[in-house]
């Protein structure tokens, strides 16, 4: 008796304990989760209800141009992104890795500050580094064009431009991985390699990239999942536009749920979105791994 | 050490204070703009050196949007959420850790799973939900969705695991309850963990766009990076208060980086799973 007491008790315990984050999951993500996949399957607007219409939202995502045009455009931002970044913050990482002390730590924080900054703040600051009329980096740009030029209404350098931006945001979170990586490399193994009389460039590709390689699939797989879903960038600096030339899925989302009112239709895009990411995801993560054992 | 490596040393430090400065250059811009007046900062003379201090762009920020209330609201929203997230993720992580209870696996297998569902595939069915329950324009709606933050509950797993079960079995002797063992023993043997995971769940809920720009519709209730988008005048853009805006913003988060790096750092890369 005093054994099942206690055990009752002990359970009761436990279950206080977990109850707040339990009954908080339970409302605000477990039951989202459920409807947006039950509203998929609806006409509801976004406030109210609607009729159960089968698969119809999903026939109407088949021929919804944007829709392809949303998910060709991420995938040029994916080119534009993943990969450069993933090599830049190699690159800034070695850089500060072979700096002493103080230096280090001063460098390390400068790469790093961006990433820290509310996204928001990023995009004013670069609206107004690339103004047509006044921003301060429009000579750079009339260096390579031989004119100013609106960088955000331009259907060529708008994605470019979204890209740079965001690197420069997200990379000083990829530079610390990558420090931690290369912190994590015993030193005696540079040691003896340099007793043996391995060059710069072998050091580097014999033990550095080796080592480092759990890393980089650590790096580029975080970089992947979080630019297969940007929103906040591209909706503050270009709005999707010109002539949908930076639109993305998850813009497709927010106007069709927020703006045209199409509650049902805007969840069956949204759990396209979400079956890619994961899709996607485990896929990567699984090639990177293949790839990276031989 | 050799002359050479003097010199390769010295010209590695260059390169990566110059490559540093480089980097952060959009942001001297913006404080340097910010501290001209706005006639200058579209005139002939600006140049790309500090010319002018004029907290005229400041002055202008504070008396003439609503930055004070937006600060009020971020303040307000980011604390509650960090107290939230890190007392509910500690008592779950702990019962997870050290407790046996039915259901015990499957609650950490969802804590996991979760850790992969992207919120964003979420908003369309949580703003519903809060706009039935009354809670659009109201600081409980900017709040609860961002409740959950699962890495929270992994990491304190994590550390709880590792605390020497012999520690344990003196409180129990004394007889010390769950309750007592979590915020008598468990909590302040990790109070470095605590405060990190403490300065980056602020910095996340500070910095939070999406959610709140969906939830909040009046200018009143914004939190700074929504309310900082709003800044627009009649007689067209005024690039000096822009960035003195944008720098306000900016502030809190740049500060708590600042002043606790190496806690930020810690934070970021324990919750990378790099490690821990």
């Amino acid at each position: 008796m005093a054994i099942i007491g206690s055990r009752r008790r002990n359970g009761l315990i436990a279950a206080s304990l977990v109850a707040p984050f339990v009954l908080t999951f339970a409302l605000v993500f477990a039951y989202p989760t459920l409807e947006v996949i039950r509203l998929s399957f609806t006409d509801s607007p976004l406030i109210g209800d609607g009729e159960w219409i089968g698969l119809e939202n999903y026939r109407n995502l088949l021929s919804d141009r944007l829709f392809y045009t949303s998910v060709s455009n991420n995938a040029y931002f994916l080119l534009l992104t993943v990969v450069p970044t993933t090599a830049l913050a190699l690159g800034m990482a070695l850089l500060v890795n072979s700096l002493k002390g103080r230096w280090q730590a001063f460098v390390l924080a400068l790469f790093f500050l961006p990433y820290i900054l509310p996204v928001s703040v990023v995009t004013q600051i670069w609206i107004w580094i690339t103004d047509f009329q006044f921003g301060v980096v429009q000579p750079v740009i009339a260096l390579f064009t031989g004119e100013p030029v609106s960088v955000f209404r331009n259907p060529f350098w708008v994605m470019p431009t979204i890209a740079f931006v965001t690197i420069w945001w997200v990379n000083g979170f990829n530079v610390l991985l990558f420090i931690a990586g290369l912190r994590n490399i015993p030193p005696e193994l540079y040691e003896a390699a340099a007793i043996d009389g391995a060059t710069k460039r072998q050091r580097f590709f014999k033990i550095t990239w080796p080592l480092l390689w759990p890393i980089t699939v650590l790096v580029l797989t975080l970089q992947l999942i979080l630019q297969l879903k940007i929103f906040d960038q591209v909706y503050l600096l270009s709005q999707g536009g010109p002539f949908n030339t930076s639109y993305v899925p998850l813009l497709l989302v927010y106007r069709e749920a927020f703006q045209l009112n199409h509650g049902g239709y805007a969840s069956a895009v949204a759990l396209v979105i979400f079956v890619m990411i994961l899709v996607v995801s485990v896929l990567q993560f699984q090639l990177l791994r293949v790839v990276g054992r031989r | 050490m050799t002359g050479a490596r003097r010199i390769e040393n010295l010209a590695l430090t260059t390169a990566g204070v110059a490559a540093a400065f480089a980097w952060v250059f959009p942001l001297y811009w913006a404080l340097a703009t910010s501290l001209r007046s706005e006639k200058r900062v579209v005139g002939e003379e600006a140049g790309l050196f500090p010319d002018e201090f004029n907290l005229a762009a400041y002055i202008d920020a504070l008396f003439n949007t609503q930055i004070a209330r937006w600060y009020f609201n971020s303040i307000g929203t980011s604390l509650i959420i960090t107290g939230l997230v890190i007392v509910s993720g500690m008592m779950c992580a702990y019962a997870i850790s050290q407790m046996r209870f039915p259901g015990r696996r499957l609650l950490y297998g969802i804590v996991l799973a979760s850790f992969m569902i992207p919120a964003q595939a979420l908003i369309v069915s949580q703003f519903i939900l809060m706009n039935d329950l009354g809670l659009v324009n109201t600081w409980a709606g900017i709040i609860l969705p961002q409740l959950i933050v699962p890495i929270v509950i992994i990491v304190y797993k994590q550390f709880f695991d590792a605390v020497p079960l012999e520690m344990r079995e003196a409180v129990v002797l004394d007889g010390g309850g769950e309750y007592t063992l979590l915020f008598r023993l468990y909590l302040p043997l990790n109070w470095g963990i605590t405060t990190a995971l403490a300065i980056i769940t602020f910095i996340g809920a500070w910095n939070s766009f999406l959610w709140p720009f969906l939830i909040v519709t009046t200018e009143d209730m914004m939190t700074v990076p929504v309310g900082i988008t709003q800044v627009t005048d009649v007689f067209g853009v005024k690039y000096a208060r822009l960035m003195a805006v944008a720098l306000l913003a900016a502030m809190p988060v740049a500060l708590a980086y600042l002043i606790f790096q190496r806690r930020v750092t810690e934070a970021v890369m324990i919750s990378s799973g790099i490690k821990g």
